[in-house]
């Protein structure tokens, strides 16, 4: 028994990628189970398959201690491969196909002023925030008011401004926050937005900019608007990388 | 072959990649600049293009079309590798600088949806 056990991590362990495959394959089939049993079709299943995803992110965290959710358990390794960046931007590339060309022309110019609004805002927002919770350094209000921008805007602020690892961590903190709500909170929202269209969707990827949260926000909401909002949102971790450490940095600096 | 397809996608984001890392490197920003965003309308300009000039076979096409249908499984696996722990652990200021930020974004969705259609 305990030979057979054996042989069963090792092959899994050895095959991580396949085994991620499986791991993916279930939880969505138990989702789109649940959304038709428990929800009638009204959650959309792949919504269901995010927030489980999620969670069960949390306990893998829980009991591992590590950082990357179920893919710091040996056997789930593999879903730190097919859910990486590299997977991630290969399959959103992918969703382009297709893709109406005409729509993206027309919100083109909308699409480039939500993404620098999107990043003043959220700057905005998380340096007020800051300075509510007694923060009064420019350097540390501007990180945290980065990081709310997203959880590579921060610390790449962080780090160009010297900011201690503690505000670093914060502003990480911060913007994973975001891209968890996002997440999860879009399809509840989208319908109150006005988000069932490309160019409203162009403006919410700018807006949002984060782009794993715009990328599931909108996979949970409608698929066919995937290309339109990734993007715009992946244009904004380089604006805010631009904007935040000079422009907006400054700014704080002269008002504080 | 469904290969092409495949490979003409992966090109679509190496270019995608390498024009945005320069873009970075030329404004001296320490980050990919829209490089995703560049493979896609790299692949959004072909695929227009090759509907006129030249057709893409249909097996082809499946290469690509597999990768898009692959989205929301890889969605799902990176939403299970988060470190959910520490958005949620970290204290009060981060969640309400999160929450705060996405609460005003989501906000500003329909008023800027609408200067656009005025404008188009």
């Amino acid at each position: 028994m305990a030979e057979l056990q054996d042989i069963l991590t090792s092959v899994l362990t050895r095959n991580g990628l396949i085994t991620a495959f499986v791991f993916v394959g279930l939880l969505m089939a138990f989702s789109y189970w649940l959304s038709a049993r428990l929800t009638g079709g009204r959650l959309e299943g792949s919504a269901i398959a995010i927030t489980l995803g999620l969670v069960l992110a949390y306990f893998g965290g829980l009991y591992t201690g590590g950082s990357k959710g179920v893919a710091d358990l040996p056997l789930l390794a593999g879903v730190a491969l097919l859910g990486g960046a590299m997977f991630r931007d290969f399959a959103i590339v992918a969703t382009a196909f297709g893709a109406d060309l005409s729509a993206i022309r027309q919100a083109g110019l909308v699409g480039a002023v939500s993404i620098v609004l999107g990043v003043v805002v959220s700057f905005a927002v998380g340096a007020c925030v800051a300075l509510a919770f007694g923060y009064t350094d420019a350097v540390s209000v501007s990180t945290i008011g980065a990081g709310a921008a997203t959880y590579i805007v921060g610390p790449v602020t962080g780090t160009a401004l010297g900011a201690g690892s503690d505000v670093i961590a914060l502003s990480v903190a911060a913007g994973l926050v975001k891209s968890v709500l996002v997440m999860v909170g879009t399809p509840f929202v989208a319908p109150l937005i006005g988000l069932n269209n490309p160019q409203s969707a162009m403006v919410y990827g700018g807006l949002m900019g984060t782009t794993s949260g715009v990328a599931g926000g909108l996979a949970a909401t409608d698929p066919k608007l995937v290309p339109y909002g990734a993007m715009t949102a992946t244009f904004y971790t380089g604006a805010g990388c631009l904007l935040a450490p000079s422009v907006l940095y400054l700014i704080v600096r002269a008002i504080l | 072959m469904v290969i092409f397809g495949v490979a003409l996608l992966a090109v679509c984001m190496l270019a995608g990649m390498i024009s945005g890392e320069a873009i970075g490197r030329l404004i001296g920003v320490d980050a990919n600049v829209g490089g995703v965003g560049i493979a896609m309308l790299l692949l959004i300009m072909l695929s227009n293009l090759s509907r006129e000039r030249w057709q893409l076979n249909v097996t082809t096409e499946s290469g690509v079309r597999f990768w898009s249908a692959m989205y929301i499984p890889i969605v799902v696996a990176m939403a299970a590798k988060q470190n959910v722990i520490a958005a949620v652990s970290s204290g009060w200021l981060a969640v309400i600088a999160g929450v705060l930020a996405v609460v005003v974004s989501f906000a500003l969705v329909p008023v800027l949806s609408r200067i656009g259609r005025r404008d188009g």
